[in-house]
């Protein structure tokens, strides 16, 4: 039965601003340790997925589950708290909070002392947050961040920032992980790098991913399966193998982008 | 009906004034996204010259009005000397430096105000001596007719200056993407400083105005005159200039209205009421566009 | 699991400083050093304390939430207004004097929180700037309505209200304000607030409701402002709705930005010397409002974060330091 409902499906999802649709007839499955990659030319439309199935827009059509549950009209922290967490593709850190600091907001919501636990500072206070820092820092392991903890994040190199955002997203305990463009900006090493962890993640969370990438030669090393989206629509969808023979994918994207 | 009719004039007058300072703000916002706090201080300043400059004009036997060049003058070096020293510097620091330190030049003028001028209020001589004329026997002071005259006059002269001119082009292209405006070689620091120089001469025209109709400065009296035009120029949508007419309109209208017919004691309130509410509903105003922050 | 030993000796230690200062202070007040000017110096020493409250208060919207209010006094007016009526309302009760205090500290503070909710909930759609504007219209309606309700005066001045802030408890009160502040921004809540203002987007992202911590951090602050609202009002004994202006919410606000957003060491000392000095230099009293308008415009240019920054005094660092403990800087919790 529990390997039956995906955990997302997405039926139909769709968006229009001022009569102009972003995102048209979105359909995507994803079941339970699934990693699908989302590609597209440029402006085709996947941070506005993105952007619908966190909350940030509501769907004008269609709807979008998340093991078996209805998100249409969510909240972004709703949605975060039913197990869809997210990396932006332009950073997005608590730039003057310390790096465990940024880890530690996403675990806020299940947290439990009290303000009054806060302001006389009771076991409950002292306990909780310790437990947190220990948690939060075996998260910052994962992304290799850990002696990094007391930085400001903002003084992070580049490649370290999205390591925290990745982390950050973790501390949410997600079922469903979207990552935007997770590796743009990083040289080789720093991708090879990225890809080990977000196998490492796979194996010890069985979280799903989806992921939005650029660069092609990576979707197709790691994504089971892929969508291509242009212009809002979905063009094609399948294997790597598929994808990278599929004559409509070749025109609207891998043409555009030897130029 | 008498009362209606007069009431509506005044509230054209008031709203007229209003329109003139809201002119100011918007200017400035549409070019900088920056609340200029100062500019309701700019009309003060504008004030306190007629005080001191009308009773010159009328002994060199000189029409009252033509103090407003000296408050034009004085209003807009005050503006660029404002924009010059405090804001530029930190034009590029984020909003929320820009309004403190708007705030602060505000503070700095009515406490220099306070200063140089007492904190008693002064009253300015009469400017007009216009007759009253009778509508449906409701006695109209032409000098209201007059301020509602100058400030659709004003509206249409930079509606056209900003669409027609070369100056007014660059004026609008600077919001819309500052380095690309550089880029096709328009010197932005001139057109902000512009900007400000044509804000503070409207506040002067409003400051005549004001003083025409309340023969009375004080040193705060700009402050929440200020505010109430900026409502004014929110509420028609900021950064529209035949917006900041019609905002202004209506807050004028609305508060000598309820003022005269429904609670004298509230009608301040009812125009902060009306803020809250327009900044709930459609932020950018009755004649602005929406615009979302991006993901 | 217990406070870590480091932590309570901290603790212990801002105590003694705390009661040391106390002690200073009673001890020029009640020994006569003074002279007959000892009630003219407590009366000052007063006003710093509610100053005080009302500049850290205000500091946790713009330091910490990031957002400003320029209609602090509102709220201020509303704490004052509300434990005045309340305290005039149960004055023949026979009540313990200090009872009654805190009854108006209580009446003062929840009142003013209430207006906090009603004023925080336009932050969900508004920031920045806007959101400035729209708390300036929130404090005049305020003052307005106070105009206008008789049982605040009806324009005029309300007079009559007892006479109950006296300096040593409101020295304590002001302790226990800003210790709770200081609490609250260094937890979880904090925590999440400082995320807010960092990015909210991305806060949503992690999982906060930003409409809640916004709304709580609004009506937190408001509270603090209404029980420095019942320490004026139960000082003053004589209010009038004008005296909250839009010009006593601007000097607040100069405090805050002048002593350092977001440190509450800086809003503290700020607070304390930017209100009794121009007590102390009568002559200098005109001059005053010029001359913070003038170091706040230096300030925004050359030091935008204000004289202290983010920086926080504690008492265990500058003994560890002056003992020679001092390790290397380590980033701390507390």
């Amino acid at each position: 039965m529990s390997e039956k409902i995906p955990v997302l499906k997405a039926s139909h999802l769709g968006i229009s601003f001022g009569g102009l649709k972003a995102v048209d007839d979105f359909n995507m499955e994803i079941g339970e340790s699934e990693l699908i990659g989302l590609i597209g030319p440029n402006g085709a439309g996947k941070t506005t997925v993105f952007n619908l199935l966190t909350g940030v827009y509501q769907p004008t059509e269609g709807a979008f589950y998340l093991c078996g549950e209805k998100m249409n009209g969510k909240k972004p922290h709703q949605v975060v708290a039913a197990g869809v967490a997210r990396t932006f593709q332009n950073i997005r850190l608590f730039k003057k909070l310390t790096v465990l600091e940024n880890v530690k907001i996403s675990m806020n919501r299940t947290m439990k002392y009290s303000m009054v636990d806060a302001i006389f500072r009771s076991g409950r206070y002292w306990a909780e947050e310790k437990e947190t820092d220990e948690k939060a820092l075996e998260l910052l392991r994962i992304v290799h961040l850990e002696d990094k903890a007391g930085y400001v994040a903002e003084n992070l190199p580049y490649g370290q920032q999205r390591r925290l955002e990745i982390a950050r997203a973790l501390a949410t305990g997600m079922k469903l992980l979207l990552l935007d463009e997770p590796a743009a900006g990083m040289n080789p090493t720093e991708t090879a790098e990225l890809l080990e962890i977000i196998n490492d993640i796979r194996n010890r969370f069985h979280v799903s991913v989806l992921l939005i990438e650029h660069d092609m030669s990576l979707v197709m090393k790691i994504c089971e399966r892929i969508q291509v989206i242009d212009y809002g629509v979905t063009i094609a969808s399948g294997t790597p193998g598929e994808i990278a023979n599929h004559p409509r994918v070749i025109e609207a994207y891998l043409g555009k982008d030897e130029e | 009906m008498s009362i209606l009719i007069q009431s509506i004039v005044n509230g054209l007058n008031q709203g007229a004034i209003y329109a003139l300072i809201a002119l100011g703000y918007t200017m400035v916002y549409g070019i900088l996204r920056m609340i200029n706090f100062a500019h309701g201080d700019f009309i003060m300043v504008g004030a306190y010259t007629m005080f001191y400059t009308v009773p010159l004009m009328v002994s060199y036997g000189m029409p009252a009005w033509l103090a407003v060049v000296a408050a034009v003058a004085v209003c807009t070096a005050v503006g660029v000397l404002v924009e010059r020293i405090a804001y530029k510097p930190v034009r590029n620091s984020g909003s929320i430096s820009a309004l403190i330190t708007a705030l602060a030049m505000s503070l700095f003028l009515e406490n220099l105000a306070m200063v140089l001028f007492g904190g008693n209020p002064k009253t300015v001589t009469k400017i007009f001596d216009l007759p009253m004329i009778e509508v449906f026997g409701a006695k109209i002071q032409m000098k209201y007719l007059l301020t509602l005259g100058i400030g659709l006059a004003i509206m249409v002269a930079l509606t056209l200056f900003v669409r027609m001119t070369k100056l007014g082009k660059a004026m609008r292209a600077v919001p819309q993407d500052r380095e690309a405006a550089t880029i096709v070689g328009i010197n932005v620091d001139r057109i902000i400083t512009i900007t400000f120089a044509i804000g503070s001469a409207l506040a002067a025209v409003a400051a005549m105005m004001y003083v025409s109709t309340y023969p009375r400065c004080t040193t705060d009296m700009g402050s929440m005159m200020g505010i109430k035009a900026f409502i004014a120029a929110v509420l028609g949508g900021i950064g529209v200039i035949p917006g900041a007419m019609l905002g202004g309109i209506i807050v004028g209208l609305i508060e000598i209205l309820v003022k005269v017919y429904l609670a004298p004691g509230w009608y301040e309130a009812i125009t902060y009421g009306i803020l809250i509410v327009v900044l709930l509903i459609k932020p950018s105003g009755i004649l602005g566009k929406n615009t979302g922050e991006k993901v | 699991m217990s406070m870590p030993k480091k932590i309570k000796r901290n603790y212990m230690l801002n105590l003694l400083g705390v009661l040391l200062l106390f002690f200073a202070l009673f001890a020029l007040f009640e020994t006569g050093v003074l002279g007959s000017r000892s009630s003219y110096f407590m009366g000052i020493a007063t006003t710093a304390c509610y100053t005080i409250i009302m500049v850290t208060s205000l500091n946790l919207l713009v330091g910490i939430l990031g957002e400003f209010s320029l209609g602090h006094a509102g709220f201020m007016s509303v704490g004052a207004y509300a434990s005045a009526i309340v305290t005039n309302a149960l004055a023949d009760q026979k009540i313990p004097t200090f009872g009654l205090f805190l009854i108006a500290l209580l009446a003062g503070g929840v009142a003013a929180g209430i207006m906090g909710v009603l004023v925080g909930i336009p932050t969900l759609k508004l920031r920045g700037d806007y959101l400035a504007i729209v708390t300036v219209a929130f404090a005049e309606i305020i003052r307005v309505a106070f105009t206008n309700f008789q049982i605040t005066g009806g324009g005029r001045v309300m007079s009559g209200i007892a006479k109950l802030s006296n300096f040593y408890w409101v020295f304590w009160v002001t302790v226990i304000c800003v210790t709770v502040m200081y609490l609250f921004i260094r937890s979880r809540f904090g925590r999440t607030v400082k995320a807010i203002r960092e990015d909210y987007i991305a806060a949503e992202a992690s999982g906060v409701n930003v409409t809640f911590y916004k709304v709580m951090t609004f009506t937190i602050s408001a509270f603090f402002a209404g029980i420095a609202g019942s320490i004026y009002a139960h000082y003053m004994t004589a209010m009038i709705p004008t005296s909250f202006n839009f010009n006593y919410s601007a000097e607040f606000l100069t405090e805050v930005i002048i002593g350092g957003t977001g440190s509450m060491t800086g809003s503290i000392i700020g607070a304390a010397f930017l209100s009794a000095l121009p007590e102390a230099m009568r002559t200098f009293a005109k001059y005053r409002m010029l001359g913070y308008s003038v170091v706040l415009v230096l300030i925004m240019i050359f030091r935008p974060g204000g004289i202290f920054g983010t920086w926080e005094f504690s008492l265990g660092r500058a003994l560890d330091r002056l003992t020679g403990k001092s390790k290397k800087e380590v980033p701390e919790n507390e």
